[in-house]
């Protein structure tokens, strides 16, 4: 392609015409500050935060949205500009509180940061600012119109990526705010707790529910046994939050981490993960065998399912009935676990550590209880909280020893690990399944069609004499994509994976903020996680979830066979349609 | 398309502009044409209204929200059967429309954008009317009332009262 | 002759014949203006009296005939009464009670009513009335040598200059380039003959022969073209009107906006019908652009080259025009009146356009605040649809294009082009970011031609008359006339159409008739918030894009308002900045933000808090919002404060430093005091106050309490004995 050639203060390169002012500059390894920005987001151009100076133009350029032309001269930091943006970003805190020191964001947020390196170390302007109450309603994400700068990410991530649309500003001018359709509480919109607006956000405008306070209170309680489980995507993340580069496998250090902080059982999501497989392979069988309710749409991801329920319900006989590895463990945990233990299950606190915040949803579901209607999983900590309680404590995880989970429930086959990315359920079903449907041994069972971080892939197997037709979506607009093409009669599939995060459970709602030089939702740091994902799987001697010897065990001792009328009541959940009713 | 379980509120003709324009090129920029139509019929823009429109037109309903709020034309809240509608313009401004709206807010017991108890009056700004050679201007309703004083206010207010009755 | 040009001329004489037909021409005609304005202030109520009148009569030769309004505001409700062959009678401020009078005396008693007369310039009967031409470029210095020639000739031939009333009008745009400041032009009434002459002799000729001898001097009429005709043979003598040159308002006033036949017969759709049946859209594009017409919006931007940009920048099929009626600056209601006045002009500008670009499909998205102009623009577009001159296969041409109309919801910001774009898509109306410029990139991503209601209504005349033509009225940069609502303490307020370089001094006093007496003119505020306060000193500046801009204001889409020195400059500032700041749309951070900070600190200015270190903020704020703002909207923000401090240094300083409003404007600034020697103890103010902070008994001296005064200045104005003193 022909290039242009432009001068960035003072140097003179040639790049293609599609790049931004802003691209071209991270070319010679400047960085415009900037803040509304987002790669993987349309550009929004509002924060103005990355101006710069372009020759035979009046006014500043937003270096984000304007492409180089043939002859351009730009200077991204004359004493004008710096001026410039120092008072946006003083306009930006004038308006937001002095309230950093207890702030959730403290040390980590994108304006302090960018308040700091633009030099804003006096209020020049400052005035009235805008007032609004936290409104808590939701069990997952909680909104803080109050600390919102309008850079309008989070409205972005909720349609452009997630296709719910339940964000917009409301009102104009001074008086704009970020809600859900008539300024609703979340837990009466179309919110599917996804958290992607935590992720996406610069400030502390959305947060997770906190959890912590009940899980101090519960450790300090020596009549309860305190129950910690881990799910797959955590292991590979949770190093980023003490420095470590992404990617790095800290399963057993935070093992012992959490028993540091007291829990008296640690056990591994991975275990209800190997269960899910083995029960979704049965109902998969099932359903090719009876050519009934299918495709057949995994369940695991709580997101998913709150989208399902209120924009696509015609589906919900589609969706895998079985809970998720969360619920499944809690539930064995309260049941199985208890029962062989003799332990009485109220006496079990279950913590579930996950990288999701849906999961604090999931987790008060009507569905997820035991007869007396006492939730299976008591609380929900998001890997960020985990983070925190363990710094909180004191604990550097980084020189920890490497501990192990406890067994029964801590024992897991690689299928489970493959739970925490995109197209890892697919993968793990179909080990299991393709075993069950054909009676043999699978020798290769490395489903490479399926392994990208693309938002879709679909692929066809050959098994048993017939084709299988599978796809794997996540991010909900891709889910979107493939169920109006199931809709429309214009693909067939048999089984459908989706997850609600990009990038799977490694992108999800709760992990840990960037660390610098990345962005949120960095398909860096996605791919990475997931490689450690899969390396994990791959140096595990037992890949197949159905080969897990536990598992083995729980269904001769407890369950009778997958699909029984134990695991049924147990292991299975039902799905409602909701209201409010999306808009697709 | 989608319906809600929730019976429909809006009236045939409004359901059929809608289905008319579901037809069209780009139809959800039609959505203010809408809108406008609503707020004609019932006099303000009701959640519920919207609600409706959200699923005929397939906008989604924060979306609506986001327009509805940002317009200052629509309103969210029922009228008074006599909006009045001060219009803050230049021309107005410097003939005094300050003092006449501190009469009328001082006469109704109400401030701007509120309504009446008796839902009668309700206080509205405007932004110019395009009337300014005759300012200061006030409409009630369709009606335009013009080189007002705030002297006269009471006196307006017990006129239309009147002929009310 | 092309199929295109025959279905014209089958169209307008079908009008023609229509008219004829309905004998209207030899009826007297009562015009009454029916706009939001005229309604406002009581047309509706004029119109119903003289229905009356006529029915009771039972007279079937007289016709009551609706036009636009013709911007004579501040005389509003105004009538015309036009007896066939006699000089047209407007009357002004009519009521029920008046057209009574009118009725009796003039319309059924043939005697015009004096004293109701508009701008009651006459109290006599006059025997001729003659306007001349004097456009700019045919004056020479101060004196106008025609009217001077006029006189002589009056002289030589012994009539009484007294039975002659001569009137100094805009320009005609009649004369060619070679016959600048040589060929001298006249209208004389009633007879509505134009004479052109070059020599002294010849005027005594048009003279002796017209007015003594009676008779008509083929030899010297015009015969060439005159585009002001109609409304110079209607108004000509009224002192507002003949010093405008009505090129886009030409019509408003004078046809009734409804009927597509008034239209066509005043030249309408000719121009379309000719460039349909040239088939030559580049020739469309090089004549608009070598007019030099440029954006009535506000920014300038040439129309010719816009349109280019439109055909060269992309080679998508999928094109749009978008007519801007958004008009939303405080002040400004040239393009209500002229959508009201005058539909059908900006529907043909349109078409014109969208041949020239290759776009299907017109938008005109119209404030929803304008019901009557909505309401007429659908009858507009409804009727042409029904003559085949919109709609498919327009005039037999093959060329397709259709209107559709679009309403805002209040938004100021719909006005920037690309937040009206996306209010057209649907959206909040928030800007997006330039480039990609609408010509680029615009609705749903497909080249975008928008221009405003003006800038449309400019098209057919430009193209009927010719390039050339249009290029010789206004100033080298800018061409053309411009519209502008006059607003604030002048005598007429109205709409004013005007050559482009005409001073603010011709326009203020010699067409808005000065200020109100014993007032002094202060400053002048044109282009509404986005614009700026230009000072009294500067009255002479010739209004053009480019010295407006110099002298810190801009030409914006036509507000003009006057202040005098009873208006606060601070306060002035601070309500400009309020409406930026409502009207916010709340995208971008310097904007959303920063007009908050600004209105702020001129809040603090304007209580008697403000600090010299205010002054530093607002400039460093103001420039930031300039530099870095996304659209139009916030980078002009500041420019009411900016240009205010600029000429008024002194002013702000006094609020400052003094904490004193020398106006009296800023009410926390101002004390109210009771002088005890004037005081009579009436105790009306007592009464009148609001917060009774007034004590005093009857025959004593009365007393304001300082501390609970609200500064309403209610007991000033109710002191008949002038006891109340402002400090």
């Amino acid at each position: 392609m022909t290039q242009v050639h432009i001068r960035i203060d003072d140097t003179d390169l040639a790049v293609s015409p599609q790049l931004t002012i802003m691209e071209a500059a991270e070319q010679l390894g400047i960085q415009i500050p900037r803040l509304c920005y987002h790669p993987d987001l349309s550009i929004e151009g509002a924060c103005r935060v990355c101006i710069v100076e372009v020759e035979g133009y009046k006014n500043y350029l937003p270096s984000c949205a304007t492409r180089v032309q043939e002859g351009m001269v730009i200077r991204t930091n004359s004493p004008e500009i710096r001026q410039a943006r120092r008072d946006l970003v003083e306009l930006i805190i004038d308006n937001h509180p002095r309230e950093c020191q207890t702030c959730e964001r403290d040390g980590n947020c994108e304006l302090q940061n960018l308040a700091y390196a633009m030099g804003v170390r006096e209020r020049l302007f400052e005035g009235r600012r805008k007032l609004y109450k936290v409104e808590s309603s939701s069990p997952a994400v909680i909104r803080d119109a109050e600390k919102c700068i309008l850079c309008r990410r989070c409205v972005r991530v909720c349609s452009e990526i997630q296709g719910i649309h339940n964000l917009s500003q409301l009102y104009r001018g001074f008086d704009t705010r970020v809600a859900p359709a008539h300024e609703a509480p979340m837990n009466e919109s179309v919110c599917i707790a996804c958290g992607q607006c935590i992720n996406v956000c610069p400030v502390a405008a959305f947060l997770e529910r906190p959890s912590t306070d009940a899980v101090w209170r519960s450790l300090s309680d020596p009549e309860t046994l305190v129950i910690a489980q881990v799910a797959p995507a955590i292991r590979a993340a949770i190093g980023e939050g003490f420095n470590l580069p992404p990617g790095q496998i800290m399963t057993g250090q935070t093992v012992t981490a959490l028993r540091r902080l007291g829990f008296d059982i640690v056990f591994d999501t991975n275990f209800g993960a190997d269960l899910t497989v083995v029960e979704e392979a049965h109902e998969f069988a099932r359903r090719l065998k009876e050519n009934r309710d299918l495709p057949l749409l995994t369940s695991c991801s709580p997101g998913w399912i709150k989208f399902l329920e209120h924009f696509y319900p015609e589906f919900i006989p589609n969706a895998s009935t079985c809970k998720s590895p969360m619920s499944i463990l809690s539930t064995v945990s309260k049941t199985y676990y208890a029962q062989q233990r003799g332990i009485d299950p109220k006496k079990i606190f279950m913590v579930a550590i996950m990288p999701c915040v849906a999961k604090k949803f999931e987790a008060e579901r009507g569905e997820h209880v035991s007869e007396t209607g006492a939730p299976y999983t008591d609380v929900v900590l998001t890997t960020r909280e985990l983070i925190w309680m363990i710094k909180a404590y004191g604990i550097d995880l980084t020189h920890l020893p490497e501990g192990e989970f406890d067994h029964p429930l801590g024992f897991s086959t690689g299928a489970a690990d493959l739970f925490g990315k995109t197209g890892g359920v697919m993968e793990a079903v179909l080990r299991t399944a393709v075993e069950q449907l054909t009676g043999q041994t699978l020798t290769s069972i490395d489903f490479q069609q399926v392994r990208d971080v693309e938002g879709i892939r679909e692929a066809q197997l050959e098994v048993a004499g017939r084709t299988l037709h599978v796809a794997v979506a996540n991010g909900l607009n891709n889910a979107k994509l493939l169920l109006e093409k199931v809709k429309s009669g214009e693909a067939h599939y048999d089984l459908i994976e989706l997850m609600a995060c990009p990038g799977g459970c490694v992108g999800g709602g709760g992990q840990p903020y960037p660390p610098p030089g990345y962005h949120v939702l960095d398909k860096e740091i996605l791919k990475k996680r997931a490689q450690a994902l899969l390396d994990i799987d791959a140096g595990k001697p037992l890949r197949k979830a159905h080969e897990n010897p536990y598992i083995i065990e729980i269904y001769k001792e407890f369950l009778g066979e997958p699909g029984s009328p134990v695991s049924h009541k147990l292991l299975h959940t039902t799905y409602h349609p909701r209201e409010p009713r999306g808009i697709k | 398309m989608n319906k809600t379980d929730q019976s429909v509120t809006l009236d045939r003709d409004i359901i059929d502009l809608m289905e008319e324009c579901r037809l069209r090129e780009y139809p959800e920029s039609y959505l203010i044409t809408i809108l406008h139509r609503v707020q004609a019929r019932y006099g303000y823009l009701s959640e519920q209204h919207m609600d409706e429109v959200a699923q005929y037109m397939q906008i989604p309903t924060a979306t609506i929200s986001g327009v509805a709020t940002f317009y200052h034309y629509f309103r969210l809240r029922p009228r008074g059967k006599y909006a009045i509608s001060i219009c803050l313009g230049t021309a107005c401004f410097v003939k005094g429309a300050d003092k006449i709206l501190e009469a009328f807010k001082t006469e109704l017991g109400i401030d701007m954008g509120e309504t009446t108890q008796d839902g009668l009056f309700s206080l509205e700004n405007s932004r110019c009317l395009g009337v300014c050679a005759l300012a200061p201007v006030v409409t009630v309703n369709d009606r335009v009332y013009s080189n007002l004083s705030a002297k006269q206010v009471p006196d307006l207010l017990n006129k239309i009262r009147f002929e009310d009755q | 002759m092309g199929k295109v040009l025959d279905f014209y001329e089958a169209l307008y004489h079908y009008m023609v014949e229509r008219r004829k037909q309905s004998g209207i021409d030899n009826r007297i005609l009562i015009h009454f203006g029916s706009a939001t304005c005229e309604n406002a202030a009581g047309s509706d109520l004029v119109r119903r009296e003289f229905e009356k009148l006529i029915r009771v009569s039972g007279r079937d030769d007289i016709l009551l005939k609706p036009t636009g309004c013709t911007g004579r505001c501040a005389r509003e409700p105004i009538v015309g009464v036009f007896f066939p062959g006699q000089i047209p009678i407007k009357y002004e401020q009519v009521d029920a009670q008046k057209v009574q009078t009118i009725f009796q005396q003039h319309i059924l008693g043939g005697l015009p009513v004096a004293s109701l007369i508009l701008d009651k310039r006459t109290d006599r009967h006059y025997d001729y009335v003659v306007t001349l031409c004097s456009s700019e470029r045919c004056r020479h210095q101060e004196r106008n040598p025609t009217q001077e020639m006029l006189l002589t000739a009056l002289q030589n031939n012994g009539v009484d200059s007294d039975s002659v009333r001569i009137f100094s009008g805009g320009c005609f745009g009649l004369c060619s380039r070679d016959q600048v400041g040589k060929q001298h032009v006249m209208m004389i009434f009633p007879e509505k003959v134009m004479y052109h002459f070059q020599t002294q002799q010849e005027a005594d000729e048009i003279v002796k022969s017209h007015m003594v001898q009676k008779t008509v001097v083929d030899a010297y009429i015009t015969h060439a073209d005159f585009i002001t005709e109609q409304f110079f043979s209607l108004y000509g003598d009224v002192s507002f009107f003949n010093k405008q040159t009505r090129l886009t308002l030409r019509n408003s006033g004078l046809t009734d906006p409804e009927s597509m036949g008034d239209y066509i017969r005043n030249k309408g759709y000719e121009a379309l019908a000719q460039v349909l049946d040239r088939g030559d859209s580049d020739f469309i594009i090089s004549e608009i652009s070598k007019s030099g017409l440029r954006g009535r919006g506000g920014g300038g931007y040439p129309t010719g080259q816009k349109w280019r940009n439109a055909v060269q920048d992309s080679d998508d099929p999928v094109r749009f025009v978008v007519c801007n009626a958004d008009e939303g600056d405080p002040g400004a209601f040239m393009d209500r009146s002229a959508l009201e006045g005058d539909p059908f002009i900006i529907l043909e500008g349109m078409t014109i356009g969208a041949y020239a670009i290759g776009a299907h499909k017109g938008f005109i998205y119209v404030r929803a605040e304008y019901p009557l102009a909505i309401e007429r623009l659908e009858k507009a577009i409804a009727k042409a649809r029904e003559n085949d001159v919109l709609g498919k296969n327009i005039m037999n041409s093959g060329f397709d294009f259709d209107i559709e109309i679009r309403l805002g919801a209040g938004a100021f910001v719909c006005g920037e082009e690309t937040a009206l774009m996306v209010s057209i898509e649907g959206k909040r109306g928030q800007p997006r970011i330039r480039p990609p410029w609408p010509t680029q990139s615009g609705l749903w991503g497909h080249p975008t031609v928008i221009n405003n209601v003006e800038t449309w209504a400019n098209v057919p005349t430009i193209l009927l008359y010719g390039a050339d033509w249009f290029s010789r009225i206004g100033t080298k940069q800018s061409r053309g006339t411009k519209v502008f609502a006059l607003a604030g303490k002048v005598v007429n307020t109205g709409l004013v159409e005007v050559p482009m370089g005409t001073t603010l001094r011709d326009i203020i006093y010699d067409i808005g008739g000065g200020l109100e007496e014993g007032r002094t003119l202060k400053a002048i505020q044109t282009g509404g918030p986005s614009g700026g306060c230009i000072p009294a000193r500067l009255i002479d500046t010739p209004v053009e894009y480019e010295t407006l801009a110099e002298i810190g204001s801009i030409m914006g889409s036509g507000g003009m308002i006057v202040l005098d020195d009873q208006d606060c400059m601070v306060a002035t500032a601070r309500y400009f900045l309020e409406f930026t700041q409502s009207e916010s749309c709340g995208k971008c951070v310097p904007c959303r933000e920063g007009t908050v900070r600004m209105l702020e600190i001129m809040e603090r200015i304007s209580s008697g808090q403000g600090a010299m270190e205010d002054l530093a903020r607002l400039r460093r704020l103001g420039q930031l919002m300039r530099k870095t703002s996304l659209c139009g909207l916030g980078q002009t923000a500041p420019n009411p404060v900016l240009s205010a401090m600029e000429n008024f240094q002194e002013e702000f300083i006094t609020h400052i430093r003094d904490k004193k409003c020398p106006a009296h404007k800023c009410r926390q600034l101002v004390t109210y005091e009771v002088i005890p020697d004037k005081c009579t103890g009436c105790t009306l103010c007592a009464r009148r106050c609001p917060v009774s902070c007034i004590s005093g008994a009857k025959r004593q001296v009365h007393f304001i309490d300082q501390a609970s005064c609200i500064k309403c200045g209610e007991c000033f104005n109710a002191c008949k004995f002038d006891a109340i003193a402002i400090n």
